[in-house]
């Protein structure tokens, strides 16, 4: 395995586009891994503190006992055209985030949360204001950001899919809901995301690699209980609450080993999944 | 159909209606069926607005734990959910609305298997939405024009509950009324 070297100066730590004999220090690996990576080793004793998960959504309750307080929220507006990023004081309007943020909240306790409001009242469904929020949300730098919820616009795909890879090369995991019915939509479909499907089992830390792309991970997202408008909780099943699941578990070993990038965290997942690593 | 296939008590269509920003209940099958359609409420609300907008299916169980779902739906319904299934229904880029299906007293909760097949049904029936409104938009257009645009659209009306040999007389006497309108190009042409 490799060893960790001191960290090498700043022009160090710039993208290299090629390795010169002499610079090996430039590739050297964070992170000490062991023989057999382990559930205790990706993410025992994570609580997620210290990172910053964004819940890309229609908002978030703040103060919901199931979501507790948030570290920000705004909300994406659109006007002829033109986006624009407000404080959100509105909150959550259609219930949706906060079951999202709800989720993520009883997986990793310790991260802080943020709201970005792209869907639901006011929003016209156009895409617009999830490019902006998707847009914003990457250069925040967050950790990890949920989507649980996908666009068919054709138009955004593209736009969509170089924010997904910026946001891969720039270390914040983007984890999307897939979609169960035959449909073109996005961002899941995308290789630079952590695309996510549900499985039946009710263990939240039960998941599956699916060596069957596009989907690449099967959560819990079967009878849930998630956060429902009023301050209560109500039982629910969808892909939606399954991809909650993955960035709660990113979180945690994010949180753990900061160092990782996405490849990494994602070769983790793998080697931690119940039907690779035998859910050890 | 959805109905039959999973069991349901009720089942119903929510269209998108993109002006106003709303939902509405355009069929409903089943129990407390008539007093709902043409009902509306702002497309992002309910479990309806929540499949709206993410474009993802969803499940809910449990409803009769909230009260103010439980006593909206009682007064529509006539009877109180315990469970629904909403899919959204995609056609190409656009959400035409949502399609759900309530309930079921027998077993537990819809599964992931039920929840594909709704999905797969609401594929078939969001193709079958797109051609409806698409008539229904060119027959609007027709109506409120006035003047000619009404009259076929009156015309049109006559025609589809006419029978057979009517049909085909009419149609004979359209065919004529088309070659008098048809630009003089032949008189042109002969010159």
């Amino acid at each position: 395995m490799a060893t960790q070297e001191p960290a090498p100066d700043a022009s160090e730590s710039l993208p290299a586009w090629s390795l010169p004999a002499d610079a090996g220090a430039r590739i050297s690996i964070g992170v000490d891994w062991p023989e057999r990576v382990t559930r205790e080793w990706a993410w025992g004793g994570s609580t997620g503190e210290g990172m910053r998960v964004c819940i890309l959504d229609s908002g978030v309750e703040p103060g919901h006992p199931k979501v507790g307080d948030l570290g920000g929220a705004i909300a994406v507006r659109v006007q002829d055209g033109e986006t624009s990023i407000d404080e959100d004081a509105e909150g959550d309007l259609c219930g949706h985030g906060t079951a999202c943020a709800g989720i993520v909240r009883s997986l990793a306790p310790g991260c802080t949360l943020h709201s970005v409001r792209v869907l639901g009242a006011g929003f016209k469904g156009s895409g617009l204001a999830l490019l902006g929020g998707l847009r914003w949300a990457v250069e925040q730098g967050f950790d990890v950001i949920n989507m649980s919820l996908s666009t068919t616009k054709r138009q955004f795909a593209e736009l969509l899919h170089e924010l997904a890879d910026s946001a891969y090369f720039r270390r914040t995991v983007l984890v999307a809901s897939a979609h169960n019915m035959p449909v073109e939509s996005y961002p899941w479909r995308f290789s630079s995301v952590i695309s996510v499907g549900s499985h039946e089992e009710p263990d939240p830390l039960t998941f599956y690699y699916n060596p069957n792309p596009p989907v690449e991970f099967f959560a819990r997202g079967v009878g849930v209980e998630i956060a429902w408008l009023g301050g209560g909780t109500i039982r629910s099943s969808g892909n939606s609450f399954a991809t909650p699941h993955m960035t709660g578990i990113c979180a945690l070993i994010l949180a753990k080993h900061p160092e990782l990038t996405p490849f990494q965290l994602k070769s983790v997942l793998y080697l931690t999944a119940n039907n690779v690593g035998g859910g050890t | 159909m959805a109905r039959a296939i999973f069991g349901a008590r009720a089942s119903s269509v929510f269209l998108f209606d993109e002006e106003t920003d709303e939902l509405v209940f355009e069929a409903v099958a089943g129990e407390g069926a008539d007093e709902l359609v043409g009902r509306r409420f702002p497309s992002s609300t309910g479990v309806a607005g929540w499949v709206l907008v993410t474009r993802q299916p969803l499940v809910i169980d449990e409803l009769e734990s909230d009260p103010r779902f439980a006593r909206e739906a009682a007064e529509s319904t006539g009877f109180v959910p315990n469970g629904l299934m909403a899919v959204p229904l995609l056609h190409e880029e656009r959400a035409l609305g949502v399609l759900e299906v309530l309930d079921r007293p027998q077993q537990a909760a819809f599964t992931l298997e039920e929840m594909a097949l709704l999905g797969l049904f609401a594929n078939q029936a969001a193709i079958a939405l797109d051609l409806l409104q698409a008539a229904r938009g060119a027959r609007a257009v027709l109506e409120d024009e006035g003047g000619e645009g009404a009259a076929l659209a009156r015309f049109w009306a006559r025609l589809e509950d006419s029978p057979p040999e009517r049909r085909v007389a009419a149609q004979r006497l359209l065919e004529a009324v088309e070659t008098l309108l048809a630009p003089a190009r032949l008189e042109d042409d002969s010159l």
